[in-house]
């Protein structure tokens, strides 16, 4: 009797601390959406979401203009392309290196090393953009006549990428190493090299696991702020070319939040304009990304 | 029976502790040779130096010779590669990769480029499914996972995987443990029938299975190989005590 009762003790604690994890996200949401529909009453919708300028201010009439959201995230695409370009095959390739090639001491020493990389604060990966590459970046396109600003897409994206390399090697080596040792015996068996095994066994066998970490990493490039801040600008520009300066989305909510201001005007609430439109883009990214990985484990169980 | 491989004074070592002890055997082409012993006494790691498996394992250090037609597999100049589609494997668990059951079977000839057109690699596949006596079963789901495949299957699977690179010796790993009674039975049929083309050395635990599909059997005990001899024979007129004791149950 008693420990039955014990039990469903634990059981509703355990079930409040669940609950509790989910009420805090439908309240997230649900202030974000409110928010969001009071900026939606003064700014239209389709002039958020379609503008091709971002340069957010009243007029003397009280209409709200420039608050269109692509210049950002293109800005943002922009920058997460460069990023994801840089940390996701140099992040494999470590991955592959540690878990399939290095000696177990070598392994012993690299991944701590790895591993205090990514704990380091973007802010000082922000320095390092700032002060570090872009003098560098500047100096070695000048080199080739190409005039670069300090501020470019292409200095944030690259450090941002070194920011997610370990992110991405550390997720990826685990997807690896968690492999089942007979697969490689089983490659191994047929005559196969190690980067034949790799190849045709290994990464397809840790293809859902591996598209899970590219997906974390993409998330995190998204989200990222302060590297931006430093190495990108403020600039909303409309512009593919990496060279110049570009703002991102969640730049701009950090702008338009700074200082103490009252959610009252069109101003501050276009951060949760954007606050809402970044997490139904996340949100969509992310259940594409289970819809794929299940179909793949469906496949190929 | 013309020697297929020929083992002489086989010492093997796993860092400082010393895992087989002058081994020296011999086994015959075109027959089954079972290797049976308690848990832990070496006949796997025996097997595994047969295709030199063990060299995946660090801190490993053979000493002697495997002769393989009358060649040391252990020389210097000989490509491990090239060794391994000569010598296959089967192992304990079956472990057919998480693709289709068509790409499990062509694995094999395609790292080691053995067809010209699709439909010599097709051909490789369904012969290589025939043998293993699994076609009829798989026959209309080939793109399939292999995964999906019962466990029986799946190991049946795996040898005709092995079979698809034309070997002349298949090594087997205890290949039935995982399996039931009825699957059991199918691969030891299938081992009876194999064995008309190819070498076949296989560890097991199961004596009556050992008696059933070998030829010739080696009782592996503490890292030596204690006796090995004509099948029948073995089972029924063990030379040594210890033979003695682990066919009749009295331990191991």
């Amino acid at each position: 009797m008693r420990s039955l009762f014990l039990e469903r003790i634990v059981h509703i604690f355990l079930l409040i601390c669940a609950l509790a994890a989910i009420i805090v996200t439908i309240g997230i949401v649900v202030s974000l959406i409110g928010e969001a529909f009071r900026f939606f009453a003064r700014v239209s919708i389709f002039d958020f979401l379609f503008g091709l300028t971002w340069a957010p201010h009243t007029l003397s009439t009280g209409e709200a203009k420039g608050f269109g959201i692509i210049p950002l995230f293109i800005g943002t695409a922009l920058i997460t392309l460069i990023a994801m370009i840089v940390a996701v095959p140099c992040g494999t390739l470590v991955a592959i290196y540690l878990s399939e090639y290095a000696s177990s001491s070598t392994r012993q020493i690299l991944k701590p090393l790895l591993e205090t990389l990514a704990g380091i604060p973007t802010l000082v990966y922000g320095f390092f953009a700032a002060t570090t590459l872009a003098p560098f970046l500047k100096n070695f396109a000048e080199f080739f006549h190409i005039s670069l600003s300090s501020e470019s897409a292409l200095n944030a994206g690259l450090v941002m990428g070194i920011m997610i390399l370990p992110y991405m090697s550390s997720l990826a080596e685990d997807a690896l190493h968690h492999l089942p040792f007979n697969l490689r015996e089983g490659s191994m068996g047929l005559g196969a090299t190690s980067s034949e095994t790799i190849l045709r066994v290994l990464l397809p066998a840790a293809f859902p696991n591996l598209m899970a970490a590219f997906l974390l990493s993409l998330s995190r490039a998204i989200g990222e702020t302060m590297i931006v801040v430093m190495a990108a600008g403020l600039s909303a520009n409309l512009t593919f070319n990496p060279l110049s300066a570009v703002t991102t989305v969640t730049v701009q909510i950090v702008n338009l939040l700074t200082g103490d201001q009252e959610f009252d005007n069109a101003k501050t609430l276009a951060a949760f304009g954007l606050g809402f439109v970044l997490f139904i883009l996340t949100l969509f990214l992310n259940i594409l990304a289970l819809y794929g990985i299940k179909r793949y484990k469906r496949i190929y169980g | 029976m013309a020697p297929k491989i020929n083992i002489k004074q086989l010492n093997l070592f796993y860092g400082d502790k010393q895992a087989l002890f002058n081994v020296s055997l011999t086994l015959p082409a075109f027959q089954t040779t079972a290797l049976i012993g308690p848990s832990g006494c070496g006949k796997s790691s025996f097997l595994r130096c047969l295709n030199r498996m063990n060299d995946i394992i660090p801190n490993i250090h053979l000493e002697g010779q495997v002769l393989l037609e009358g060649q040391d597999i252990y020389a210097p100049s000989v490509d491990v590669v090239a060794l391994r589609t000569r010598v296959g494997m089967v192992f304990q668990k079956p472990n057919p990769f998480p693709r289709s059951i068509y790409e499990n079977v062509a694995y094999g000839p395609r790292i080691h480029s053995l067809f010209k057109t699709k439909a010599q690699l097709d051909n490789i596949v369904e012969n290589s499914l025939i043998r293993a006596g699994l076609w009829g079963e798989v026959k209309d789901r080939l793109s399939q996972p292999a995964t999906r495949l019962s466990g029986g299957q799946q190991q049946r699977l795996c040898i005709a995987r092995a079979i698809a690179v034309n070997p002349e010796v298949i090594l087997m790993d205890e290949p039935c443990s995982a399996l039931d009674p009825i699957a059991t039975a199918k691969v030891e049929e299938l081992i009876d029938e194999l064995r008309e083309k190819f070498t076949i050395v296989i560890v097991t635990h199961n004596l009556q299975q050992a008696a059933r599909v070998s030829q010739q059997t080696a009782f592996f005990h503490s890292g030596y190989l204690v006796e090995a001899g004509e099948t029948g024979a073995l089972f029924t007129m063990p030379e040594d005590e210890r033979t003695q004791g682990y066919i009749t149950g009295r331990y191991g």
